[in-house]
């Protein structure tokens, strides 16, 4: 599987990220490598192996429905940028 | 969300083409999926412990989980599958042996992991029906199919002070983690009135299961509608691009945004003769208070929230037994109960869904009575016009009701004392009225049903009082006589005035025939 440089361009627009275009040359040549490398694993013969649909072999862990307590909220608070005491302060949303 | 797939059943739109735009020239049927939203009633998050409760102080249910520390590990709340899959189970659903939950990433401030815990490809159910109808024939009954129904996390909220301009947006994350049921419809509702009704009907099944409060001011039940036209032009069909409508806080909202969603798609269809695929799926907002939609960001691809499956949850099983098992726990369901009520105690569709929807606690004291008084019908009218009057005026629930008030056996006691005569039917709502006086709630011993006869004087009155009252009342007015002697029947009514105050017991309707049978024998009449 070849990685395109609109590839790696839409990926850092999901991702958030501001890249130059001498980044982006550069990004989209490591990348591809690290995709070509993963791609080696296209080689091997999986027609026998069942498909698997999560990487973990347990199943069902639960646990009871019940309220414990929450954080007090100065702590949950404390880290956040900017806040009011009561909520978390970020840059207008508009228009959703 | 999740894409739904689109699919053009050209048939159905032939024949179901839209009436109630009368000004719309060219003919077009309206489409309308519906996305639902349920808010899980649990008492804790689907991850972690914090509370679900609505209304806190912002910012005070939250722990490093739901505010997305690193570090933390998501372990999935029982009840919150359990209610999810007795929900998927009551729509019919298939359940898979396996599910799953995935990652889906977008960013955006009240979604503090940067991914909301879904489900994507492998939802815990799919391929369900609901059906609808409606009592008043505004259309034809239907089955609804459900696409799946898929249990996830919520997002938190942020309340922007308009006032304020471009001040910063609050975020409060109490709601984040809060386990939601999304249940999507295929594009199967044809009218605004069909998609109110699957609405009622999919909120009223929610009820009875008891799986969600169903609050839609607090959020419980979240709407979502789908909606484009499919056309029939002299070039053949066409349909139009989807536009998903947000912000839909009432079942009334639906009914006027998805109104006013098919005008517009119609009108920029004329303009500019765009069909579906040939723009983006969009979103539009509905605003109440103009009655618009108005444009929002264009959907991102689905692909574009590059799902994959969280790590960190492990996958649930259920076994064929176990869905049987839920099966078989449902109890009596809204449709099955109106079913019951109109085949086996002769209800008309119509007292069947009123009683219906007002809760099973109802239905069950209208049975008791259909039961102990042997006339279902009569208890059915009792119940939909005085009963649920009283409760209405009194704010009490039927429980409170029967417990304090009217117990089934005395509301049943009273039909069959009207039926038999012995209380004249004239007196019969002066005589519930008392009984279901809340007053009696603070009466040391509630007043037997026969007191209560006692205390207003309400006693059977026979044939020959009635005829020897009636022909006084004859002698003493010839000029009513007169009258009615010429054709003005209606001046008999002055007779039953008169009747009522020298004896409350009498039956108006009675008065009335016997007046008129002895002025037709000639009584009363001027020699």
């Amino acid at each position: 599987m070849a990685l395109s440089r609109d590839d790696v361009e839409k990926v850092a627009l999901l991702a958030r990220l501001q890249l130059s275009e001498a980044e982006l040359d550069t990004l989209t040549d490591e990348l591809a490598q690290i995709v070509t490398y993963v791609d080696q694993l296209a080689e091997v013969d999986t027609g026998d192996v069942e498909p698997m649909a999560h990487a973990v072999e347990l199943s069902n862990v639960f646990a009871a429905d019940g309220v414990r307590p929450s954080l007090p909220r100065e702590q949950a608070l404390a880290n956040a940028p900017a806040h009011n005491e009561r909520g978390y302060l970020v840059p207008a949303v508009l228009g959703d | 969300m999740i894409e739904i797939v689109w699919f053009l059943n050209s048939q159905s739109a032939k024949v179901e083409v839209r009436k109630w735009h009368k000004s719309m020239a060219e003919d077009f049927t309206t489409v309308i999926g519906l996305e639902v939203h349920v808010q899980l009633a649990t008492q804790s998050k689907l991850f972690c412990r914090c509370s679900t409760q609505f209304g806190a102080e912002p910012n005070t249910q939250t722990c490093p989980l739901c505010i997305g520390m690193p570090g933390t590990l998501p372990v999935m709340n029982r009840e919150a599958y359990d209610l999810a899959l007795k929900t998927a189970v009551a729509l019919d659903c298939e359940i898979p042996e396996f599910t799953k939950w995935d990652r889906k990433q977008y960013y955006y401030p009240d979604l503090p992991k940067g991914y909301q815990i879904s489900q994507y490809d492998l939802p815990m159910s799919s391929g369900g029906t609901l059906a609808i109808s409606d009592s008043q024939d505004q259309f034809e009954p239907k089955q609804i199919r459900i696409t799946r129904a898929h249990l996830e996390e919520d997002a938190g909220k942020s309340i922007h002070d308009e006032a304020n301009g471009k001040a910063d947006s609050e975020i409060d994350l109490n709601r984040t983690g809060t386990p939601l049921l999304e249940i999507v419809s295929e594009p199967d509702l044809r009218s605004p009135a069909e998609a109110k009704a699957y609405l009622q009907e999919l909120k009223l099944l929610l009820t009875y299961l008891g799986v969600s409060d169903c609050n839609m001011q607090e959020g419980s039940l979240r709407v979502d509608a789908n909606v484009n036209l499919h056309l029939e032009t002299d070039s053949g069909s066409a349909a139009t691009p989807i536009v998903e409508i947000k912000n839909l806080n009432s079942f009334r909202a639906v009914e006027r945004a998805i109104e006013y969603e098919a005008g517009r798609q119609y009108r920029v269809w004329q303009e500019t003769g765009q069909k579906l695929g040939e723009a983006p799926k969009q979103t539009r907002g509905w605003d109440d208070a103009a009655g618009v939609t108005r444009g929002q960001r264009s959907k991102e691809e689905s692909s574009d929230y590059r799902y994959f499956p969280d790590p960190d949850l492990v996958p649930v099983i259920t076994l064929p037994e176990q869905v049987a098992q839920v099966k078989a726990s449902l109890g009596e369901l809204p449709a099955a109960l109106r079913q019951r009520l109109t085949t086996d105690f002769g209800l008309s569709e119509y007292d069947a869904e009123v009683l219906v929807n007002q809760g099973r606690a109802l239905v069950d004291y209208t049975l008791r009575v259909a039961d102990l008084s042997g006339d279902a019908k009569s208890a059915c009218n009792w119940v939909t016009q005085e009963v649920l009057r009283v409760l209405k005026e009194q704010g009490r629930s039927i429980e409170q009701f029967q417990e304090q008030s009217v117990s089934s056996n005395d509301l049943a006691e009273l039909i069959c004392k009207v039926k038999s005569g012995e209380v004249p039917s004239a007196r019969a709502r002066e005589l519930f009225d008392v009984m279901a006086r809340e007053i009696y709630v603070s009466f040391e011993d509630k007043l037997s049903f026969e007191e209560v006869v006692k205390s207003l004087g309400i006693e059977q009155v026979d044939e020959s009082e009635l005829i020897d009252l009636c022909k006084e009342l004859l002698g003493a007015n010839p000029r009513i006589v007169a009258d009615v002697q010429n054709g003005k029947q209606q001046a008999v009514g002055a007779l039953i005035g008169q009747a009522k105050q020298r004896n409350p017991n009498v039956d108006p309707g009675q008065i009335r025939k016997l007046c008129l049978e002895l002025i037709e024998q000639g009584f009363g009449s001027a020699e």
